[in-house]
């Protein structure tokens, strides 16, 4: 397959709309990560939990409030959400294997899925999403002002979590509930509720991903699914323990996968999947930890 | 009226039981110490009071019954610094101090301030990671951590394991200078009866789970069989 002539503005157009789709993987994977964290369980349901809470966007949009009206009341339901699910689902299950927790998410995901189909419908939504398509001229490269807006949004969310985590006394607490729960005990912190808090956040995450990525694709209960496959992908690639892992491996990723799809001839846009699950496995083969993941000092 | 008093606590890991009808108390202001050999039942008696083991009669603190929850202990004023010390070794040593004020509101500046004047390696090494502290400096930090809860008791598990003399030395007067500047009780569990019973008002011998001998640190360096069994002259 002949490829068009190389120019660099496109090259920059390619990197900038790799930079956006990576902040999509780079929110869910954190999502992941921060549920992985304190419970070591990987939510299979994320995906579901973020259309889902989309799908409440649509429809609170439907009733003709804006955008920016809507986004807040959607973050907050899908923290009450999160929240609510740990209680309800992952509680109860919290001594037993870790498989079978896993086995509560996929079971989630199902159901959320089908409910999505049964309230909604499974078809094809347009979701009128708050930036415009119209491009700007950034340094002599077109970008469009979503792309720019769906990575703003993303980088300013991430920023005011790890403010958050790093200088909050509750931030503090939800790090040391995950790392070492019983002393956290001892020094006075409820553990079980900082992990209803960390699916509670999650949740928020995954809400602002679905609701940035829908005016880009198209709206249905299965939006996410492919979506979730990358952003496990980054989260493995960065380092399932580390936060700061998600959101470079999201991005990376992003980036890797969109110049591979347009300027690897037989890649195209069907095997860019499989090729980045393959450079990850090789990167896993020689850092099994992935790029952040640390091995913590330890002296007795 | 004591500050702490057990009365016939037993407690079990799963089908065995390794503490029966253990009963003791500790004063306003008293350092009472534990003793006795491995597996004797020391560190269980300290989980049973702040809740981490599965226990049986009553803990009663400041007159109140104290329910079995680490999180609840930790909340009327108890800090516990378990074996192994409990410290966060993944967060910075600043971060492991600001835990230890997790139950308080208000500033917690001049607190910190506090530790810092008890062990100055603490200041120097405030922003390193606590795993990378030797074993020495990260029994500080765990004492300093459990000061910044400002408890009315403190629970401390060995405080001397695998420690050099000299820290240990350090450690124990740094103790007896919160116990005289704030008034802090402290039960103390040790395996070194010898440096327990010198810091001591007094103590607990424990064997198979039963309190065998208990009195004032002078009475039991007077008891014939204690000092044989733990003080080795």
């Amino acid at each position: 397959m002949p490829l068009a002539a190389f120019t660099w503005t496109e090259f920059a157009q390619q990197i900038a709309a790799g930079v956006r789709e990576g902040a999509i993987y780079a929110g869910l994977a954190l999502a992941i990560v921060i549920i992985y964290r304190s419970t070591r369980v990987i939510n299979f349901a994320q995906g579901e939990m973020a259309t889902f809470t989309t799908f409440i966007a649509w429809s609170l949009m439907n009733r003709g409030l804006s955008f920016w009206v809507a986004f807040p009341i959607v973050l907050a339901i899908a923290f009450a959400g999160g929240v609510t699910i740990e209680r309800v689902l992952i509680r109860p299950v919290e001594n037993a294997p870790v498989l079978t927790i896993v086995i509560i998410t996929l079971g989630l995901a199902l159901l959320l899925n089908g409910l999505m189909s049964i309230i909604w419908g499974g078809a094809n939504r347009q979701f009128r999403g708050p930036f415009s398509t119209r491009t700007i001229d950034v340094g002599g490269v077109p970008i469009s002002v979503q792309d720019i807006g769906i990575v703003v949004v993303s980088i300013a969310l991430v920023a005011l979590l790890a403010l958050f985590f790093r200088f909050t006394k509750l931030g503090l607490a939800l790090r040391a509930a995950a790392v070492n729960p019983d002393s956290s005990r001892l020094a006075g912190v409820r553990v079980g509720w900082m992990l209803a808090l960390g699916w509670g956040i999650a949740a928020v995450l995954g809400a602002v991903a679905g609701m940035m990525i829908a005016p880009v694709v198209f709206l249905d209960p299965n939006m996410m699914q492919t979506i979730l496959l990358y952003a496990f992908a980054a989260a493995v690639l960065g380092g399932l323990d580390s936060p700061a892992g998600a959101v470079v491996g999201g991005i990376l990723l992003g980036v890797t996968i969109t110049l591979l799809g347009r300027y690897v001839g037989f890649i195209g846009s069907t095997l860019k999947l499989p090729v980045a699950l393959l450079l990850i496995l090789i990167l896993l083969l020689i850092r099994p930890g992935g790029l952040f993941g640390r091995v913590a000092v330890r002296r007795v | 009226m004591s500050l702490l008093e057990l009365e016939s606590v037993g407690a079990r890991y799963g089908p065995v039981k390794v503490l029966h009808e253990v009963s003791l108390t500790v004063g306003e202001g008293e350092l009472v110490a534990v003793l006795g050999a491995n597996g004797a039942g020391k560190t269980t008696t300290l989980r049973a009071v702040s809740g981490t083991v599965r226990r049986s009669g009553d803990v009663v603190f400041e007159g109140h019954k104290l329910p079995r929850r680490p999180e609840a202990t930790a909340r009327a004023g108890i800090a516990h610094v378990p074996e192994g010390r409990g410290t966060f070794s993944e967060l910075s040593v600043w971060e492991n101090l600001r835990l230890g004020a997790y139950t308080r509101r208000g500033k917690i500046r001049d607190d910190a301030k506090r530790v810092y004047a008890f062990f100055p390696r603490l200041e120097e090494r405030r922003d390193q990671q606590a795993g990378t502290l030797s074993g020495g400096e990260q029994q500080m930090l765990a004492l300093g951590r459990a000061m910044m809860a400002r408890p009315k008791l403190l629970l401390l598990d060995e405080p001397s394991l695998g420690l050099a003399p000299l820290v240990v030395k350090e450690i124990f007067e740094a103790l007896a200078r919160m116990k005289e500047k704030d008034g802090i009780s402290v039960l103390v569990v040790e395996q070194n009866a010898n440096l327990a019973l010198a810091h001591a008002g007094r103590a607990y011998v424990l064997e198979v789970g039963r309190v065998v001998v208990a009195g004032t640190s002078d009475e039991l360096r007077a008891n014939e069989s204690v000092r044989r069994s733990y003080l080795g002259y």
